[in-house]
């Protein structure tokens, strides 16, 4: 796939042309289209923040359909009642060496399957993709009894088992990812000029030294790309992290918006506000890195 | 290391490694393989295996006792949860191939088709695909909630689209649909950019319409990214579970194959056996679009 070099420049190409041409009845019914689209979109989120800084009294009062009442007590209720302080720090703990593990797993792969032409590579390349696309509730019953079953220092878990520890996590989440990265990693250096190397093989650099010099640095782009991917998936991911740490204490800020929702009464402008929290991070590394996230997601033209 | 035996191939490096080199390889490789082969490889491979055994879950594993297809009988024929399940994920697949993916498509080729001033569509349409489903369960909850939701409001009705069976797939596929159509959109934008120009000017010269155009000329040349799309699709559909689990733990109109086979081993009563037959079914229907995938992404690879 032609993939990384085709959409790492992306959108913004044809746009000169475009604003040349006349507005024909069809251009003004398709932007009436996209924007009736774009306005049904947003309004969901809209709506949410609107919710969120709404008091449940004035709300319950008065119904939703009035205008009023506005408060930003509920980020603060919210937050306590939470404890999201020590969710965002859980979920720091399982993202960052999540992200940083599948980048370098995946590079390290990546380097070997391009550097060498070995008949075993495409199948190698094949079975970590493939990996990726599994899905995760197929194999969880093994991975569960498997880390029920291993047995680790006090020091990792209370347990002695990994059932119930980040690390569980972690590691769970880098054998998913690697196969996604890897692949994208893959095609871009292959992409590479191989003559790159022979230098460094002339002066007799080791293939770490190649590795680690020439390689990686080259990769930057695709590796901030696939990092913002990965960061915002594993942030947002919620089945492992929800089966694997039975403790509520230890779940991720994704995994413990269920403690805003009660059973018999919930507040949902209380939770509109914990989503906004939530998001938060999200939104800005979207907001912020949005050209990463978009040629990270197209560079594959996979997920899953 | 036998393998690299052309001449060409020696070019790249291979064939003159170092001892040193020999092992610095075999660890960059062999690391992420032990991983991903004991966590996901393998695991698929033992979920198979352990359907057609009946394991109590705590004793040693020679003790288990191979009953044949005993579990999958017990689920096509007694277990309750099954062919809803079935049922609700071939809804959940049909909605998102028969109307997500063609509104994604759709808004694709026509943000494609103005591509100035779209900046604002595509940001509004994909800002879904960055929130995480159970987050997305919880911001349309805003909309379904029985009484605090704006839906009831406005239409002056009292449904628990949530909870109320008759209902709570569909809202469940809207908020679904919210996420995918962006991401769809999203992936098609990128393969429409891939598209040359020139065929679709060609196409207009011969006096085809822009409709005929697309279906007859730039669909076809979208091959690899459909099938793409199409994959996605339908494996999403499989591993369908945050969005439910957090409404109502897939119960109540809302059982699908991924949150049944999480009720046997996380919940009131471990069924491995009974719940890895679950599992195997999954991994059986997605392996046919992985390969499917698979062979299409690495024939591209190939080029």
């Amino acid at each position: 796939m032609s993939a990384p070099a085709r959409t790492v420049a992306p959108i913004e190409r044809e746009e000169v042309a475009a604003s040349r041409r006349p507005w024909s009845k069809g251009r003004i019914a398709t932007h009436i289209f996209l924007g009736g689209m774009a306005v049904l979109w947003l309004f969901p989120l809209l709506y949410a923040v609107l919710a969120s800084l709404r008091s449940y009294a004035y709300t319950s009062e008065h119904g939703y359909l009035s205008f009023g009442g506005f408060t930003l007590e509920n980020y603060s209720k919210a937050w306590e009642a939470g404890d999201f302080g020590a969710k965002f720090l859980n979920s720091a703990i399982i993202t960052i060496p999540a992200v940083v593990l599948s980048l370098f797993f995946a590079s390290m792969v990546a380097f070997v399957i391009s550097r060498f032409s070995w008949k075993f590579n495409t199948i190698m390349l094949a079975l970590f993709l493939a990996g990726n696309l599994l899905p995760p509730q197929a194999l969880l019953i093994p991975v569960f009894k498997l880390f029920q079953r291993v047995e680790v220092p006090f020091w990792i878990s209370e347990s002695g088992t990994l059932l119930n520890t980040h690390l569980a996590v972690i590691l769970v989440n880098v054998a998913f990812q690697t196969g996604f990265c890897t692949f994208v990693l893959s095609n871009y250096m292959k992409a590479l000029p191989k003559e790159i190397y022979e230098s460094a093989m002339v002066d007799g650099t080791s293939l770490w030294g190649q590795f680690w010099r020439i390689t990686l640095p080259l990769c930057r782009p695709s590796l901030a790309a696939l990092a913002t991917l990965e960061a915002t998936w594993i942030y947002n991911e919620f089945f492992w992290a929800t089966v694997l740490l039975q403790n509520g204490d230890k779940f991720p800020i994704t995994s413990s918006l269920t403690n805003l929702a009660g059973d018999f009464f919930t507040d949902n402008n209380l939770v509109a506000a914990g989503s906004m929290i939530i998001a938060l991070p999200t939104l800005v590394i979207y907001f912020a890195l949005q050209k990463h996230f978009v040629s990270g997601l197209t560079m594959g033209e996979t997920k899953g | 290391m036998s393998a690299v035996a052309e001449p060409r191939q020696r070019g790249r490096g291979g064939g003159r490694l170092s001892t040193r080199d020999k092992v610095t390889v075999s660890l960059m490789m062999g690391i992420p393989t032990l991983v991903a082969a004991s966590l996901v490889w393998l695991p698929a491979i033992a979920s198979v295996v352990l359907s057609f055994f009946d394991w109590d879950g705590f004793g040693p594993l020679s003790e288990a006792e191979p009953v044949g297809l005993r579990w999958y009988e017990e689920a096509v024929t007694i277990y309750p949860a099954f062919w809803p399940a079935v049922q609700h994920n071939l809804i959940w697949l049909a909605a998102m191939f028969f109307v997500a993916t063609p509104i994604g498509l759709l808004c694709a080729v026509l943000i494609d088709r103005e591509a100035s001033g779209t900046k604002l569509y595509q940001t509004s349409l994909y800002l879904p695909v960055v929130l995480s489903m159970a987050l997305i369960g919880f911001v349309w909850q805003l909309m379904f909630s029985r009484d605090q939701g704006l839906i009831n409001a406005v239409l002056g009705t009292s449904i628990d689209w949530y909870g109320d069976s008759r209902y709570n797939l569909w809202a469940a596929l809207i908020a679904t649909s919210w996420r995918h159509v962006g991401y769809v959109m999203l992936l098609y934008l990128a393969g429409l950019k891939g598209v040359d120009p020139a065929l679709k000017e060609a196409a207009g010269i011969d006096g085809a319409s822009e409709i005929k155009t697309f279906f007859h000329v730039t669909f076809p040349v979208m091959f690899p990214i459909n099938v793409v799309v199409l994959v996605i699709t339908f494996i999403d559909s499989l591993r369908a579970f945050d969005l439910v689990w957090v409404i109502n733990r897939g119960r109540n109109g809302l059982e699908l194959l991924a949150t049944e086979v999480t009720r046997n081993i996380v919940g009131e009563a471990q069924r491995i056996g009974f719940g890895s037959a679950l599992a195997t079914i999954m991994l059986g229907m997605s392996s046919v679009f992985i390969l499917i995938y698979l062979r299409i992404v690495m024939r591209e690879e190939a080029r």
